[in-house]
């Protein structure tokens, strides 16, 4: 096994690992943190794919604003006491399992038996593609439309979030 | 070297544990982390794909979904804290004001 191979395999067990025990938390902060970890191994696993500048903006974007907001509502929230923690489940649980390892099965027979999609090597431009430089062209030109309506996108999701949060005035 | 499969084989079965944890926990926030993580596992074959087939198109699409996940974050977690707010719980079971 080479050394690329055992970062690989490494990094996805942890992943895989950090993926379950999210869902097996009752508190939510342990599962936050168990996602953190998850986003820093798939920031790993990006760099691994010479994708450097995506593997930043990841950890930046994912584990740097997305989760501290995450963390920042739970503790807000104050959801310490155990009984209100309490989830129960029955027959939607088996159902939901069903259901889900269903999909797995079906996307593992897609991926693992499928011949068009058996690429061993990375392109010889990947290199290249995850720099900077490539990234900025390609999203300045080919992709400008789509990156200004972004920002309207943007605009929207902060003025839903100041007036849904806002404290309601007093008649 | 790692074989495009093997990427894809880890996204299908992140995807699967986000699909896991969307049905079956009643935590609203848990159920939110589960989304992301379903999100994360599309990004990761998008990228497999754009770096294995050598076309940009597959990180700029990743861009795209981490400017929808961060939008949808703000304001999902703002709708969190007013039904909080309004109803003392983040269970899923327990709001169900639109049903009748």
């Amino acid at each position: 096994m080479t050394f690329e191979q055992g970062v690989f395999y490494f990094l996805a067990s942890v992943t895989v690992f950090s993926a379950v025990m999210m869902l097996l938390q009752r508190n939510p902060v342990n599962s936050a943190l168990y996602l953190i970890l998850n986003f820093f191994c798939l920031g790993g696993l990006y760099l691994t794919l010479n994708a450097q500048f995506i593997a930043l903006v990841h950890i930046l974007v994912y584990a740097g604003a997305i989760m501290v907001l995450f963390l920042f509502v739970i503790m807000l929230l104050n959801l310490g006491d155990d009984k209100r923690l309490v989830e129960h489940l029955g027959l939607r649980m088996y159902l939901g399992i069903a259901f889900s390892s269903g999909l797995l099965i079906e996307l593992l027979y897609i991926f693992g038996f499928s011949s068009p999609m058996n690429i061993s090597e990375l392109s010889p431009a990947s290199v290249e593609m995850g720099t900077v430089e490539y990234i900025g062209k390609v999203l300045f030109t080919k992709f400008l439309f789509p990156f200004e309506i972004t920002s309207f996108l943007l605009l929207a999701a902060i003025i839903g979030a100041v007036l849904l949060a806002k404290k309601k005035l007093v008649q | 070297m790692i074989p495009l499969n093997h990427y894809l084989l880890l996204s299908a079965f992140l995807f699967s544990c986000g699909v896991l944890g969307v049905v079956v926990r009643r935590n609203a926030i848990v159920v939110f982390m589960s989304i992301e993580l379903m999100l994360n596992a599309v990004n990761l074959s998008l990228i497999a794909f754009s770096q294995f087939l050598g076309d940009a198109t597959g990180q700029m699409l990743v861009f795209f979904v981490m400017v929808v996940a961060a939008a949808e974050a703000a304001v999902g977690l703002a709708i969190i804290i007013s039904l909080f707010r309004n109803k003392q719980t983040v269970n899923i079971d327990e709001i169900n004001i639109l049903k009748w």
